[in-house]
């Protein structure tokens, strides 16, 4: 577990995902089975253990340490399995296997469980024991996604993500088939109904690129501002997939009710209220829950807007044409009213097109997919077949209120930047951008916060309300939990306005006019 | 004589009445006593300065040769007033003392300054002192601080440059004895190529090799281009433009405050290694219990544990409360 313990002090220090990235293969490529099976479900999540809670840690502690003394320690560290395993007092420091940690967390009974872990954390120096006591209360924290870990894993050896995503879902912790393979072994079975399959992803377009092709070639549909999704029915199992192979099916229980029909569809999730579409803001309520109360349900019914399918009935589409797989779903029965089926746009020229896209009929529309009628359900990003036609951003002039510096390949460059709008005569901060300029702005933005800083609180400067900056947004939700009582989705700097005024910037009215 | 007739704070610092010195006061004084050559110790404009020969060349390369009126080399005993004082390694950094105030009738008092247990390549090691009243910082006041051996912290360095070969680790340490015990670590951990060194760093590096300290080969960090993967500089360099030479470089910061993963992360450090000059809790309560003095006085810190542990040892403790001295100095 030494090793275990050094992965997860690095990655919780470590910001840059490609540096993540490597920090976990090589603890992969080092550490033998079952360890690094159990090292990575861990991670990803998907080690089902008994939570420990924190009323039985701060049992461990009593007759330890006095109580002064630990609340003061406490209290100065700010999180409890931290403060524990530094005062934890022993000389020890052996390497036990994590399997022997996973056992005993998932082998013992609630009451001899405090007397186990005291004899765990005995044997154990200080970064074991906190990791060993962040495995106990499955709280990692260490921002590592299920996504990257198998991207960690295409790295090591030569089966793809696609490939490893559509596969994980049979299987199960410490994944011997899975490193078998990897190693150059034979390729795991599914092993469970109802697997992810590779999405078919878009790239984006524009109008000049567009009249390279032909009109009658491609097929469109509005782009839904929900959340892409894999709905399965596989003989009575049923399961929803993020894009990126994610089981999400936990968190919206009314629509894998509804999945009365035999097959793997790709669609668009999205909250509904009969024939209405709710925006994204309503979808995000439902997200990441892992039990969603009767009212929610009620108030925020989940729906699924379908646009492709991969298996109907058994049969496999994907090598068809798109048009053919189109069809089949134009008579398909999805046995409930909260599945339907996303419309075709009737178009004959591009500009037909721009016409559709400039005025769209809901504001759960974020532009434009474009698909040719050939095109067979490739996983992955092929160039070509599908494009997505976005709505342009929306924008707004903001000042700049404070700067960060960034890490990596921005270190000591200021480069996340804090705007704020206008209310009243006060600037309020409404968002933070950190993209969108080029390297040659960073240095000038950088050059701007050093020579207008005002005060310094750490890593951030407050800067002279001088500068304002054009932000791109995506998107925009209320939300009590910020101070503007906004939140913008995607915000980036699109413009670097050194000729205007702040006292020109937008106001706060402006921009709360612009939610849905 | 009551102890606080000897010493006691004053806002200029500590004052010692029939000896008429302050120790490390925080303004200038007419006679100062210097325990170690820190910033927020030793300052400049006193009109007459005791310290060690090391920390007096210290001071003289950081604040000019005119830094006091006059200045005085502690050897032996000497006798200042009505008291005798005499100093003591500490084991903080070069030249860092312990002064002992010794009044002809009364308890003896020791200054212990910053104090330090681990052994430390680029200094004397401390040594005790018996004492009826004992005054200690306690930077590291709390039980969970328990600083590993300096040299595996060192292997986090030497596996993290293993890892990313192609990035140069820049290693935040102060400027004054913190810098050149990382780099002399380094050495021990096996690190031979040339370590490049911030422009801050470099008089006193230079001094600690006359003092006969090896710190192998140095280069310094100034050119636009820098050859070395193993880079040291002050933390505050990683705030200033300096830093903008190096690509995507790991940032790490050697401090006893990285035990501490919430102090680590406010830092943006992403490599944090637990390197202190002070002493942690298992040595300031061990340091005590061995010193049985009568009374324990706290300078700095986190003086509530500290007090805490000597009341239920039944050591008579009192906080100082002095103004002035950082966390840790740069």
């Amino acid at each position: 577990m030494k090793a275990f313990a050094h992965l997860l002090e690095r990655l919780a220090f470590t910001a840059a995902r490609n540096a993540k990235l490597r920090l976990l293969r090589h603890y992969l490529e080092a550490t033998p089975d079952p360890d690094r099976g159990y090292a990575l479900a861990a991670l990803t999540g998907d080690l089902k253990l008994r939570a420990v809670t924190p009323g039985l840690l701060r049992g461990l502690m009593a007759g330890r340490v006095d109580e002064q003394l630990f609340a003061m320690s406490y209290d100065f560290v700010g999180d409890l399995a931290e403060t524990i395993a530094l005062l934890w007092d022993t000389d020890q420091d052996q390497d036990v296997p994590l399997r022997d940690a996973v056992d005993l967390l998932s082998g013992t009974g609630r009451a001899g469980l405090p007397a186990a872990i005291t004899a765990m954390l005995d044997r154990l120096g200080p970064s074991q024991r906190l990791a060993f006591l962040k495995l106990a209360t499955g709280n990692m924290r260490v921002g590592l996604s299920a996504r990257m870990a198998r991207i960690a894993l295409a790295e090591m050896g030569t089966p793809e993500v696609k490939d490893i995503e559509e596969i994980w879902h049979g299987l199960t912790p410490p994944y011997h088939p899975l490193f078998d393979w990897i190693a150059g072994g034979t390729r795991p079975e599914h092993a469970a109904l109802a697997p992810f399959r590779p999405v078919m992803l878009s790239t984006p377009v524009d109008l000049d690129q567009l009249r390279a092709f032909d009109p009658a070639d491609y097929i469109a549909e509005w782009k839904w501002d929900g959340i892409r999704v894999q709905a399965i029915n596989d003989g009575g199992t049923r399961r929803l997939y993020s894009r990126t192979g994610e089981d999400v099916g936990a968190a919206f229980p009314d629509l894998l009710e509804a999945l009365n029909f035999d097959g793997a569809v790709d669609g668009e999730l999205l909250v509904r209220r009969g024939a209405d579409v709710a925006p994204f803001g309503d979808l995000q309520k439902r997200l990441g829950r892992k039990v969603v109360g009767r009212a929610m349900l009620d108030s925020h019914p989940a729906g699924l807007r379908v646009y492709d399918a991969m298996i109907w009935q058994g049969r496999d589409l994907r090598d068809l044409p798109h048009q053919e797989r189109r069809s089949i779903l134009e008579t398909a029965d999805f046995g409930s009213d909260r599945i339907d089926l996303s419309p075709l746009l009737p178009f004959q020229t591009w500009d037909d097109l721009a016409a559709l896209r400039a005025d769209p009929p809901s504001i759960v529309i974020e532009g434009v997919m474009i698909k040719r009628r050939d095109s067979a359900y490739v996983g992955g990003r092929p160039r070509g077949p599908w494009f997505k036609w976005k709505r342009d951003p929306m924008v707004v002039d903001a000042v700049m209120l404070y700067a960060q510096r960034g890490h990596g390949k921005r270190s000591g460059f200021y480069s996340d930047f804090t705007f704020g709008l206008w209310d009243g005569d006060v600037l309020v901060p409404v968002g933070k951008a950190y993209f969108g300029f080029t390297d040659e702005e960073l240095r000038e933005l950088d050059r701007f916060v050093r020579n207008n800083t005002t005060e310094r609180f750490g890593p951030v400067r407050s800067v002279a309300p001088k500068l304002v900056l054009e932000v791109a947004f995506e998107g925009l939700n209320a939300s009590p939990r910020h101070k503007s009582g906004v939140a913008m989705r995607f915000p980036r700097i699109s413009r670097i306005r050194w000729d205007k005024p702040a006292a020109e910037a937008d106001r706060l009215e402006t921009l709360k006019d612009m939610i849905p | 004589m009551r102890p606080d007739q000897i010493l006691h704070p004053t806002e200029a610092g500590l004052y010692c009445p029939p000896g008429d010195f302050y120790i490390d006061p925080v303004r200038p004084v007419p006679r100062a006593m210097i325990t170690h050559g820190h910033g927020d110790h030793a300052r400049s404009g006193h009109g007459a300065v005791m310290a060690t020969q090391q920390t007096l060349d210290i001071m003289a390369i950081r604040y000019g040769e005119d830094f006091t009126g006059t200045r005085q080399a502690a050897e032996g005993v000497a006798r200042i007033g009505d008291v005798q004082v005499s100093f003591h390694p500490a084991g903080h950094i070069l030249g860092s003392a312990q002064i002992a105030v010794m009044p002809d009738r009364g308890p003896k008092i020791v200054v212990s300054g910053d104090y330090c247990r681990a052994p430390n390549p680029v200094c004397a090691p401390y040594e005790p002192v018996p004492c009826d009243i004992f005054v200690t910082e306690a930077t590291f006041g709390l039980p969970v601080f328990r600083h590993p051996d300096p040299l595996t912290e060192m292997t986090k360095l030497i596996a993290s440059m293993a890892e990313f070969p192609e990035r140069q680790h820049l290693i935040g340490a102060y400027a004054l004895g913190k810098a050149q015990r990382v780099i002399a670590l380094a050495r021990q951990a096996g690190i031979d190529g040339p370590i490049a060194i911030h422009g801050a760093l470099q008089r006193l590096c230079d001094f600690h090799v006359e003092q006969g300290i090896d710190l192998g080969p140095l280069v310094p960090a100034t050119a636009r281009q820098v050859d070395a993967q193993l880079v040291i500089a002050p933390p505050s360099a990683f705030a200033s433009a300096w830093v903008q030479r190096f690509r995507d470089p790991v940032i790490g910061f050697a401090s006893g405050w990285m035990t501490v993963r919430a102090r680590a992360r406010q830092r943006g450090v992403e490599l944090p290694l637990v390197i202190s000059d002070h002493v942690d809790w298992p040595q300031v309560t061990q340091t005590i219990t061995e010193l049985a003095p009568q009374e324990v006085w706290i300078t700095h810190g986190t003086e509530d544990g500290l007090m805490r542990w000597c009341e239920m040892q039944g050591i008579a403790s009192r906080p100082l409360r002095l103004i002035g001295y950082e966390d840790e100095p740069e």
